[in-house]
C-alpha cells in the first residue's frame, strides 16, 4: 500500500501537524511520499520522496493551483490513498482532488479499523465506519487523532511547477485578535458552554473561575453568541490549553473544543447529559443541573 | 442575479441516537429535526446579499430529503428566500457526499446561478465535502469556511477562518460557491408576517431520480456509539453530596486545592 501525504505550510512555516500524517500512514502500514507547497530552505525531517512546489510561485492559499499540483504528484506516484489533515487547508483542498479523480473521500478519520475508517458523527456522540468503493481514495484525518511521528532524514526532492491559473486571489492574512487573556498560561480554567442556557448565566461560571483562582474560558457557540469575548475561546480556532485543572460547564464536547483542551492534567465536566462526548476526555463527569451545582461548588470553595 | 442556497435538515444534536434497523444511520424515532446550523448562516448571507442589491436577486433554496424537510424549506422561505426546490428522496441518508453533490450540480447546471451558498458542513455528518464538490462539478470558483462576506461588482471578498484565530482573505469572481462557518452573520428569526408570506411562495417538488445519475463512491459499514475509553468517573445524585465528592477528588488528584 502506498500513501501520498499532503503536508501543510503557513505564514512561512512548515506546520508540525504535518507529522501526524506519518502517524496515520504508520498505523496503516503503508509506504509514504510527501507533497508540500513550501520551500527548499525549510524541509521536513523525512528521508522519502518529497514532491515540492515553490510557495513563492504557488502561494499558500491557491486551491485551484494546489489541486493541479497534487494531481500531478498523484500521476507520478500512483498512491492508494491521498491523505490530508482535516484542517482549513485539508477540508478545502481534499474534495477538489477527490472530485477531479472521481474517487471516494472519507473525512475526519479518527481510527483505522478492519472494515474501513472510523469517523465521528452527530456532534461526536456517534461513530460511523466508512469504506471507499473506489481503488484510490482521499482521506482527511482528525487533528490530534494520530500521534505525530518525525521519520527523520533528508528528502529526495521532486520539484513540481504550477500549470494554469488560480481562480481565487489570495489577499493575505489577518492576525488573530489581541489576547486580553492568555489562557495558555492559566493553571485553572473554568469554561462555559452552550449548556449554560443564556448570557446572564456567564456570571455563575465566572464566579466559579474566581473561586478557583482561575480564568474564564468558553466554547465556540458561547463566543459566537457574544456571551463571552473571543479571547476566552478554547479550541481549534481559539486557544489550545493544558492547565492543571479544566472545568467544562455545559460543554457537550465538540471535536474542535476537545482538540483545544484534552491535554489538560485533570478535567472536571458538569453536564446534564450523561452521554455527552465531553465524558470521553473527562476524569470526572458530574451529571447535574449546572445552575444548581456550580453555585454550590463556588460557595463551598469560598468557605 | 440568481442565488442558490443549499440546506440540510438535521436532528437536534442534543438528542440520543440509536442505530436504525440496517445499522448504518440513526433511527428517526423520537427525533426532532431542524435546519442545519451552518446552513442558517448560508440563508442569512444570501438574504443580506439580496437586500444589498436592492432586492433584485432571486434566491432559490434547495433541500434533499423526505417530506419532513419541507419544514426546513419553509423556514428558509420565511427568512427571505423566494422559491424552493424540494428534491424528494426518502433514502437521502443512504447517499454519499458525491451523490448529494451530483444531485445539486445537476439541478444547478442549467440555472446559471451567480452565487451558491452552502454550510461548511452538516452537524450530523460533518464531511465538509458537499459544497466544494458541487463547485468542482460546476467548475465554479470556491472558498470555504467563511466568517466574512462582501460582494461588489461581480466579485466576492471572503474572509476564511483558519486555525488559531488567524483569518485569510481571498477574492473570487462569480459564478462562485462559498461555504459558511458559524458566526458569519446573525441569522434572523422569521417574523409572523414573513411566515404568512412564505406560505404563498412556490415549492417545486422534484423526484430524486430526475437528478441523480451517479453511483456512490463509498459505503457505510456501520453506525455505532464510540468505544468507551478512559477511566472517567461519572457522578450522579444530590447536589450537596456531589460538591463534597468533587472537592474530595480535587484534593486527592490535583494540586490546585490545599
Amino acid at each position: 500500500m502506498k500513501t501520498l501525504l499532503i503536508g501543510e505550510y503557513r505564514q512561512g512555516k512548515l506546520l508540525d501537524t504535518t507529522y501526524e500524517l506519518f502517524g496515520f500512514a504508520g498505523q496503516l502500514g503503508a509506504e509514504t511520499a510527501l507533497f508540500l507547497v513550501g520551500t527548499d530552505s525549510q524541509l521536513p525531517a523525512y528521508g522519502g520522496t518529497l514532491y515540492l512546489a515553490d510557495v513563492a510561485v504557488c502561494g499558500e492559499y491557491s486551491p485551484e493551483l494546489h489541486k493541479q499540483l497534487v494531481l500531478e504528484a498523484i500521476k507520478k506516484e500512483n498512491p492508494d490513498q491521498i491523505v490530508f489533515l482535516h484542517s482549513s487547508y485539508g477540508w478545502d483542498l481534499a474534495p477538489r482532488v477527490a472530485a477531479s479523480l472521481k474517487v471516494a473521500q472519507v473525512s475526519e478519520v479518527v481510527a483505522i479499523q478492519e472494515g474501513g475508517y472510523e469517523v465521528g458523527c452527530c456532534n461526536a456522540k456517534m461513530r460511523r465506519t466508512l469504506k471507499p468503493a473506489t481503488a484510490q481514495s482521499v482521506i482527511t484525518i482528525q487533528a490530534g487523532a494520530f500521534e505525530g511521528v518525525q521519520p527523520g532524514g533528508a528528502p529526495q526532492i521532486v520539484k513540481l511547477a504550477p500549470a494554469g491559473a488560480s481562480n481565487v486571489e489570495f489577499l493575505g492574512y489577518e492576525p488573530a485578535e489581541e489576547k486580553g487573556v492568555d489562557l495558555a498560561k492559566a493553571e485553572i480554567i473554568v469554561s462555559a458552554g452552550r449548556g449554560i442556557g443564556k448570557k446572564d448565566n456567564v456570571g455563575i461560571i465566572a464566579a466559579l473561575a474566581k473561586a478557583f483562582g482561575g480564568e474564564l474560558g468558553a466554547s465556540r457557540p458561547v463566543v459566537d453568541a457574544e456571551w463571552v469575548s473571543h479571547d476566552h475561546q478554547v479550541g481549534t480556532t481559539g486557544q489550545t490549553v493544558s492547565p492543571k485543572l479544566y472545568v467544562a460547564c455545559g460543554i457537550s464536547g465538540a471535536i474542535q473544543h476537545l482538540a483545544g483542551m484534552k491535554k489538560s492534567e485533570f478535567i472536571l465536566a458538569i453536564n446534564k447529559d450523561k452521554d455527552a462526548p465531553i465524558g470521553e476526555v473527562a476524569d470526572v463527569l458530574v451529571v447535574a443541573d449546572l445552575l444548581q451545582f456550580v453555585p454550590a461548588l463556588t460557595a463551598r470553595l469560598s468557605q | 442575479m440568481k442565488i442558490l442556497v443549499c440546506i440540510k435538515q438535521v436532528p437536534d444534536l442534543e438528542s440520543r441516537f440509536k442505530p436504525d434497523a440496517a445499522g448504518v444511520w440513526f433511527s428517526e424515532a423520537d427525533l426532532a429535526f431542524r435546519v442545519n446550523e451552518y446552513d442558517e448562516y448560508a440563508i442569512e448571507q444570501a438574504v443580506k446579499l439580496k437586500e444589498q442589491l436592492g432586492n433584485e436577486p432571486e434566491i432559490t433554496v434547495l433541500s434533499i430529503g423526505p417530506d419532513r424537510v419541507l419544514e426546513a424549506i419553509k423556514k428558509a422561505l420565511a427568512m427571505g428566500c423566494d422559491r424552493a426546490v424540494h428534491v424528494q428522496d426518502s433514502a437521502a441518508h443512504l447517499k454519499d457526499p458525491w451523490q448529494i453533490a451530483s444531485i445539486i450540480a445537476t439541478h444547478a447546471k442549467d440555472q446559471a446561478y451567480d452565487v451558491i451558498f452552502t454550510g461548511m458542513q452538516s452537524q450530523d455528518r460533518g464531511s465538509a465535502q458537499v459544497g466544494v464538490t458541487v463547485a468542482e462539478q460546476l467548475g465554479y470558483a470556491c472558498a470555504t469556511t467563511l466568517v466574512g462576506f462582501a460582494y461588489e461588482g461581480g466579485a466576492i471578498t471572503a474572509k476564511l477562518e483558519l486555525e488559531g484565530g488567524i483569518k485569510g482573505v481571498a477574492k473570487l469572481k462569480t459564478p462562485a460557491l462559498v461555504t459558511c462557518q458559524l458566526g458569519l452573520n446573525t441569522p434572523r428569526y422569521p417574523t409572523l408576517p414573513n411566515i404568512m408570506k412564505a406560505k404563498k411562495k412556490e415549492i417545486a417538488g422534484v423526484p430524486v431520480a430526475d437528478l441523480l445519475k451517479e453511483e456512490a463512491l463509498g459505503k457505510t459499514v456501520s453506525f455505532h456509539p464510540p468505544a468507551k475509553k478512559g477511566s472517567g468517573l461519572i457522578l450522579e445524585g444530590d447536589v450537596s453530596d456531589l460538591v463534597e465528592k468533587v472537592i474530595g477528588i480535587l484534593k486527592d488528584k490535583t494540586a490546585v486545592l490545599r
